[in-house]
């Protein structure tokens, strides 16, 4: 029982292992939706993605026992709802935008559908990686029980920007995103690249949903992913479609998630409403001031969103 | 084709006279719920009570989840009357009162609504709709006697959805009843602004939990988040809506359920018997708490002592006997406010505990959105 209180530091705590916790899934879909449009596509349906992978994830962890292959479900589960996609938008002529919010309203049914019988048991969850062991404080020590698939975001993130920066096929993904002409000229196809970019992006996608229900919060319900799957599609373009900013953007909107309620605890409890709203605001914020009339964004791919 | 037509038509005629007229033999009774029924929470607790019902053989009750708080809630209602035949529908949700059952039941007046919570105005609403709805707050004040005995830090946590008055007056109870058996206990109150959050409910559980809270308890619509972030941290939890001892067996107190099977038994009993809210013969307001048997009190965890438990049980049997008062002078809010001088005192039947907007001496926290 953790009997000492430690104040206000207990905001500053909260705040930060907030990052951590709540940041993870907006990381985790925030890259995925990163390398996605980086190919030149949108992929709006990772709100359908999200809840469709927590869904998976805590099935296969209650029936397997195995909260990792719980995981590996999940990301497959993404993988598929990414394919489905993939197949609609590289049709010529079809629209990302309304496929996302079909692939969206989609994977949200499924997953509420198959979803019904999971909400009642208590799934195995994936277990922390201790970090805080040197200290006494139980707060210290919760406050750095890290997600495994927080690690694997973050060893994502560097790896993503490496890929894009120096590898050939991170090149053939620019390319295709920026200019798919010249890259067919180049002998590379849009269409096959894209298709796995898209398919990968969705799996994270799908992975940021197990890390909702087999570790923070920790339950399938059908409200557990909250809109954050179309808030990290906002945020791959406040991090400028660079993967290690979508990392550092994940943990601002995850640690302003943890505000209202950290503040309340030590008896803040004023417009606790707009406290709540916070990460929204900060979108907004983001928005207004990065936006220009004299050029595009840059880091923008240029045909994004484009049907060619 | 015209010929043919007409005579699908009358089959069809048949087949649903027919269906209706067996039906006809049993009491039928339909329920909608605003989310899954098996949440650990307000929508399983309702679903428990249908269950119940079903039990009886001369009950047919039909059931519908997650039915969200808009048009498609009469198109429920509609489908419930119309092709089951139901002639009693319970729509559980707050939300769905004004203006779906309000408008369905004009057009159905020989169908009888009930309505769980406190919305219902006389002269003003359909004859056809009554209201029902329990004092759970004698069980949360139990809780909080529990509660009150296990702290060791003195800080309680309530994790609750809104402001409003329902919610307050648990709060408030768990409050009196966690001082009654520790004057200096406090009650931290964090409100999440929506009925299901749940990353919003486990940053507050935590956050809580970072400041020495060591008993949590919560009124929202689904515990469950709060329960396993409580057994998680190790500190003590009292469940709400339904028995959640499953989901925090080490931590677990005890906690205030609803016990609906014996209100909707209750009402199948009356419309069995032919009577009907139109005529007057059910009552248009039903309430009841411990003594009624409207709500009860989970079985005690494990590490409940027998201290706790005589307290508790002292409680129990004041308000069985009806002569416990959770509200009573002299009671101050939580700053410094007068709320009910010495002597005078709040029933549970008091209509005014029914808008209540303040918080007691106790409870840090602000009504205040």
């Amino acid at each position: 029982m953790t009997s000492d209180s430690i104040g206000w530091w207990g905001v500053v705590i909260g705040v930060l292992a907030g990052a951590i916790r709540g940041g993870t899934p907006f990381l985790l879909v925030s890259l995925g939706e990163c390398l996605t449009e980086k190919s030149g596509k949108i992929n709006l349906g990772l709100e359908g993605v999200l809840l469709m992978g927590a869904m998976s994830a805590y099935a296969i962890s209650y029936k397997t026992g195995s909260p990792w292959i719980g995981a590996g479900a999940a990301a497959l589960a993404g993988g598929v709802l990414g394919m489905l996609h993939a197949l609609l938008v590289l049709r010529p002529k079809v629209n990302d935008i309304a496929a996302g919010i079909a692939i969206l309203i989609f994977g949200s049914g499924i997953a509420f559908y198959f979803g019904k019988p999971f909400i009642q048991p208590s799934a195995p969850q994936l277990p922390g990686i201790q970090l805080g062991g040197w200290s006494s404080l139980g707060q210290i020590k919760a406050a750095l029980t890290i997600s495994p698939l927080f690690i694997f975001g973050v060893a994502v993130a560097f790896l993503m920007q490496w890929f894009f920066r120096t590898t050939r096929w991170g090149m053939h993904v620019r390319a295709v995103g920026d200019s798919p002409a010249a890259a067919r000229a180049m002998g590379i196809s849009p269409t096959r690249t894209r298709f796995f970019s898209i398919v990968a992006g969705s799996a994270l996608g799908g992975l940021g949903g197990a890390h909702l229900s087999l570790f923070y919060p920790g339950a399938w319900t059908e409200s557990i992913s909250s809109g954050q799957g179309l808030m990290a599609v906002a945020l791959v373009i406040f991090a400028r479609w660079n993967p290690t900013q979508c990392l550092w953007a994940s943990l601002l909107f995850g640690g302003a998630q943890a505000i209202g309620p950290s503040l309340q605890a030590v008896g803040i409890s004023a417009g606790y409403y707009l406290w709540n709203a916070s990460p929204y605001i900060l979108t907004l914020v983001v928005m207004i001031l990065t936006c220009s009339t004299k050029r595009t964004l840059t880091g923008a791919p240029g045909a994004l969103g484009a049907n060619a | 084709m015209k010929h043919w037509k007409k005579t699908i038509l009358t089959a069809f005629g048949v087949i649903f006279s027919a269906a209706s007229l067996t039906a006809a033999d049993k009491v039928s009774m339909g329920f909608i719920y605003v989310g899954p029924k098996d949440d650990y929470g307000y929508n399983q607790a309702h679903s428990e009570g249908c269950a119940g019902v079903q039990k009886l053989s001369w009950v047919k009750a039909v059931e519908e989840a997650s039915v969200p708080e808009t048009t498609a809630v009469q198109e429920t209602m509609r489908n419930m009357i119309n092709l089951d035949g139901v002639q009693v529908l319970f729509p559980t949700s707050f939300g769905y009162f004004d203006p779906h059952i309000l408008k369905i039941a004009k057009q159905y007046p020989k169908v009888q609504f009930l309505h769980c919570g406190g919305l219902y105005t006389e002269g003003k609403n359909p004859k056809n709709v009554g209201s029902y709805f329990g004092y759970i707050d004698e069980a949360v004040f139990v809780s909080g006697i529990v509660a009150g005995h296990a702290t060791k830090s003195g800080k309680l946590g309530f994790i609750a959805a809104k402001p409003i008055p329902q919610v307050l007056r648990n709060i408030n109870a768990f409050a009196l009843g966690a001082r009654s058996a520790n004057p200096s206990a406090t009650v931290q109150v964090i409100f999440t602004g929506d009925w299901s959050v749940p990353v919003k409910e486990a940053e507050s559980a935590t956050s809580l939990i970072n400041q020495g809270v060591d008993v949590l308890t919560c009124h929202v619509d689904s515990p469950k988040v709060i329960l396993e972030t409580a057994e998680r941290r190790g500190i003590y939890v009292c469940g709400y809506h339904a028995n959640g001892s499953k989901l925090a067996p080490k931590g677990y107190l005890t906690g205030a359920e609803w016990n609906w099977s014996k209100v909707y038994t209750d009402y199948a009993e009356m419309v069995k018997a032919g009577k009907s809210l139109s005529a007057g013969t059910i009552p248009h307001l039903v309430r009841g708490g411990l003594k009624e048997g409207f709500v009860k009190c989970s079985d005690y965890g494990p590490t409940v002592d027998s201290a706790a438990k005589k307290d508790a049980e002292a409680a129990k049997a004041m308000f069985m006997d009806g002569t416990m008062v959770i509200f009573k002078g002299p009671l101050k809010d939580n700053s410094g406010k007068e709320i009910l001088p010495a002597g005078k005192e709040l029933k549970q039947q008091d209509i005014s505990l029914e808008s209540m907007s303040w918080l007691v001496e106790g409870v840090i926290g602000s009504t205040k959105s």
